[in-house]
């Protein structure tokens, strides 16, 4: 797989038009590592001139700010706001609303000011601009489709038609849970849950919120997030549907539709 | 000339202890700390006419927001009567306005008395919810006691001062419409039916008397209403417009960025800097980091608690209440309001510096609550007046995280992670980029 290096390109003497921010988890988790080829795929394809920073990347500290720990938050955000504006980055696409919404709104504060947008928004403009285009009658045709909104990119953000648009574009049957966009209920994984056992309550979040999903009788769950995903992952074994039901990155989805 | 003196008096008494007590949650709310809203006065006009005036945010529940919107309307519109009535209390006139408007006073009085009937329609509606049908949300245990006494005291206030209005107008067409009076009606949609109706047998004498019982019932209820105001969740009858106004305008996924931080940290990471060096601003008082007690939030957190109603809109939206975590961003809200009440009465009582010892954090929200938020702002987004409750758990979680280390074990290690690592698993910085070498 061809992942250019910021790096490698600077050795070369090329600036790429945008920097894809891998994130921890499109690094590290396995599942996660899958949406993020997705998305290398769809940037290839489309010739997007693109880098990764590679390991000179590190967490955006997102999970300690929202922890309550600022201090490591900042020490992370100058560590890569060095990095970045030492590459005079101008623009980053990310495929995790947690990196992309501390990016977009946080580090300006602290020095890095950049043109921020999520991996659907991206795809999206792909797709607009004709760059990338998705056969008629497609490996989702008339499949239902549900997506679950991820908080960081929804309500934080307000980006709540980018990933819709893309999976009606499937030829797919979009289908709303009943609690969606600014009333959609989180998978359970932000400010830094992810990296905690719950407290104590009566049922876990994302078992709450799969069962908005299976409701819609969808036969792929979408989403935009590593964490959502992990979360509903974790929710559809739970209720050992994990055959008939799949959950899936929206980059996943138009990756396979374009039989990437 | 007794009842103007009464009155007066009254006028004097009743907006004298307002203003009062007015002052002092004023007082209260400047114990915050600073916070910059003041800027962008376009768009908080804005944000103001549609989310308060406007009730914007409330329709995304139809049915409550249309019972709602019958008593905010009523409430509004009654306030022109209320000038009529001033000036006839002080001036010792009736109805002072019906000859100089003609028809459109009598326009005015039936509008007034429609939304009037709405209004108590909808009251009845709200106790019956509140005490019948046992809505969850209603019912939760912060509720207990006193705010649910207060929520019952405030519709049935509401309820005495429409059957004022009523008995007052109802009287006065009773009246006009006897024989005597040559058969009369001023016209007025509702009480021109009911008065006669009603009051039809009464003579001349208990027909004033009866409309001097509505009259005075009436604006004693406005003085009573209005002096409870400070003392009750309906607040926000009156603070809805400048919450609304001083709104967090920023994107919701940004939390504030800590600037004593920053300084410390661009020391951290400056090789030149003198660690032992006097701070540039001759190092004036130490502000702790996050929030213990409620002196440490913003001005505008505190505006919000006196502003919070008690809907529970938030917490029937919190993802941890819902699966029955102890976090509930009501009572996040409800124990600010408490908590500040206190340290003021505290500070008038004793002094600037008296503490208690008690504190927002541990005496009255727990660490289990706001660590089981997951920040995903729910509760912001369903607040009627953009109260904001996830701002005061991360001042929370700031003061137990950087003031005194105390947080879920598991965090820590996250937090060594990141710090080791550059990410919050135990991973190594070098095989970042595996992922691309792998199938």
């Amino acid at each position: 797989m061809q992942v250019p290096t910021m790096a490698e390109m600077m050795a070369k003497g090329e600036t790429p038009d945008v920097l894809f921010w891998v994130g921890c988890a499109g690094s590290f988790d396995d599942r996660a590592k899958k949406i993020t080829k997705a998305v290398v795929k769809i940037l290839n394809h489309c010739n997007v001139s693109f880098a990764v920073l590679g390991t000179e990347e590190s967490c955006t500290g997102d999970p300690a700010k929202r922890a309550g720990n600022e201090f490591t938050f900042q020490m992370q955000a100058m560590m890569n706001i060095q990095v970045l504006n030492g590459y005079e980055v101008k623009k980053i696409v990310t495929a995790c609303p947690h990196c992309f919404n501390t990016l977009k709104n946080e580090y300006p504060e602290l020095g890095g000011e950049y043109e921020v947008i999520h991996h659907t928004q991206l795809i999206q403009d792909l797709i607009n601009t004709g760059k990338l285009a998705l056969k008629d009658g497609g490996v989702f045709k008339g499949k239902k489709i549900t997506f679950h909104d991820p908080c960081y990119l929804g309500r934080a953000n307000n980006v709540f038609d980018a990933p819709r648009e893309l999976i009606e574009k499937l030829d797919a049957e979009l289908v709303e849970m009943k609690r969606c966009k600014t009333k959609g209920l989180c998978c359970g994984a932000g400010g830094a849950q992810m990296f905690k056992e719950a407290e104590k309550g009566n049922k876990e979040v994302n078992i709450e919120r799969t069962e908005d999903a299976l409701e819609t009788k969808a036969s792929i769950i979408a989403t935009g997030c590593p964490f959502c995903n992990t979360m509903m992952t974790d929710g559809v074994k739970n209720f050992e549907k994990e055959s008939e039901i799949k959950v899936l990155d929206v980059a996943e989805l138009i990756a396979n539709a374009a039989e990437l | 000339m007794i009842s103007i003196i009464l009155f007066a008096l009254l006028l004097i008494g009743g907006i004298g202890l307002f203003s009062f007590n007015v002052l002092k949650v004023r007082n209260n709310i400047l114990l915050g700390r600073s916070t910059e809203r003041s800027d962008n006065s376009s768009e908080r006009w804005k944000t103001m006419l549609l989310v308060a005036f406007g009730q914007q945010k409330m329709f995304s529940r139809p049915l409550p927001a249309l019972l709602h919107l019958a008593i905010y309307a009523a409430f509004v519109i009654t306030q022109i009567e209320l000038i009529e009535i001033f000036i006839d209390g002080l001036t010792g006139s009736h109805r002072i306005f019906h000859e100089a408007l003609g028809g459109f006073y009598t326009f005015v009085i039936s509008f007034i008395e429609i939304l009037s009937l709405l209004a108590l329609i909808a009251t009845v509606a709200f106790l019956a919810r509140r005490n019948m049908l046992k809505l969850p949300r209603l019912n939760m245990k912060e509720l207990a006691g006193w705010p649910k006494q207060d929520a019952n005291l405030i519709l049935i206030m509401e309820i005495v001062l429409v059957c004022c209005i009523f008995t007052m107008n109802g009287a006065d067409e009773a009246w006009l419409n006897l024989a005597e009076n040559g058969s009369k009606s001023y016209g007025f949609a509702i009480s021109s039916l009911i008065g006669p109706a009603i009051f039809g047998g009464m003579d001349a004498h208990s027909l004033h008397l009866l409309e001097q019982i509505g009259w005075w019932g009436h604006i004693i209820m406005v003085f009573a209403f209005l002096n409870y105001l400070p003392y009750s969740k309906h607040f926000h009858i009156l603070l809805a417009f400048p919450n609304t106004y001083y709104s967090n305008l920023e994107p919701k996924g940004k939390f504030t960025n800590m600037e004593s931080v920053t300084n410390e940290v661009k020391l951290m990471l400056d090789p030149t800097a003198d660690p032992f060096a006097v701070p540039a601003d001759g190092g004036g008082e130490q502000m702790r980091f996050g929030a213990k007690d409620v002196t440490d939030l913003t001005w505008k957190n505190l505006l919000d608690a006196y502003t919070c109603t008690e809907c529970g809109r938030c917490t029937s939206s919190c993802p941890a209440n819902i699966t029955g975590k102890k976090l509930s961003p009501r009572k996040i809200m409800m124990d600010t309001r408490d908590r500040l009440t206190e340290v003021g009465d505290n500070i008038r009582k004793h002094g600037k510096d008296y503490s208690d010892g008690k504190s927002l954090l541990g005496d009255y929200i727990s660490e289990e609550e706001i660590w089981a938020c997951t920040s995903c702002n729910a509760c912001v987004q369903e607040c009627p007046v953009n109260i904001d409750p996830l701002s005061i758990i991360v001042d929370l979680r700031r003061f137990l995280v950087m003031e005194e280390s105390k947080m879920p074990t598991e965090l820590t290690g996250m937090l060594t992670n990141i710090e080791n690592n550059g990410a919050p698993w135990q991973f190594s910085p070098n095989d970042r980029l595996n992922w691309a070498n792998e199938d």
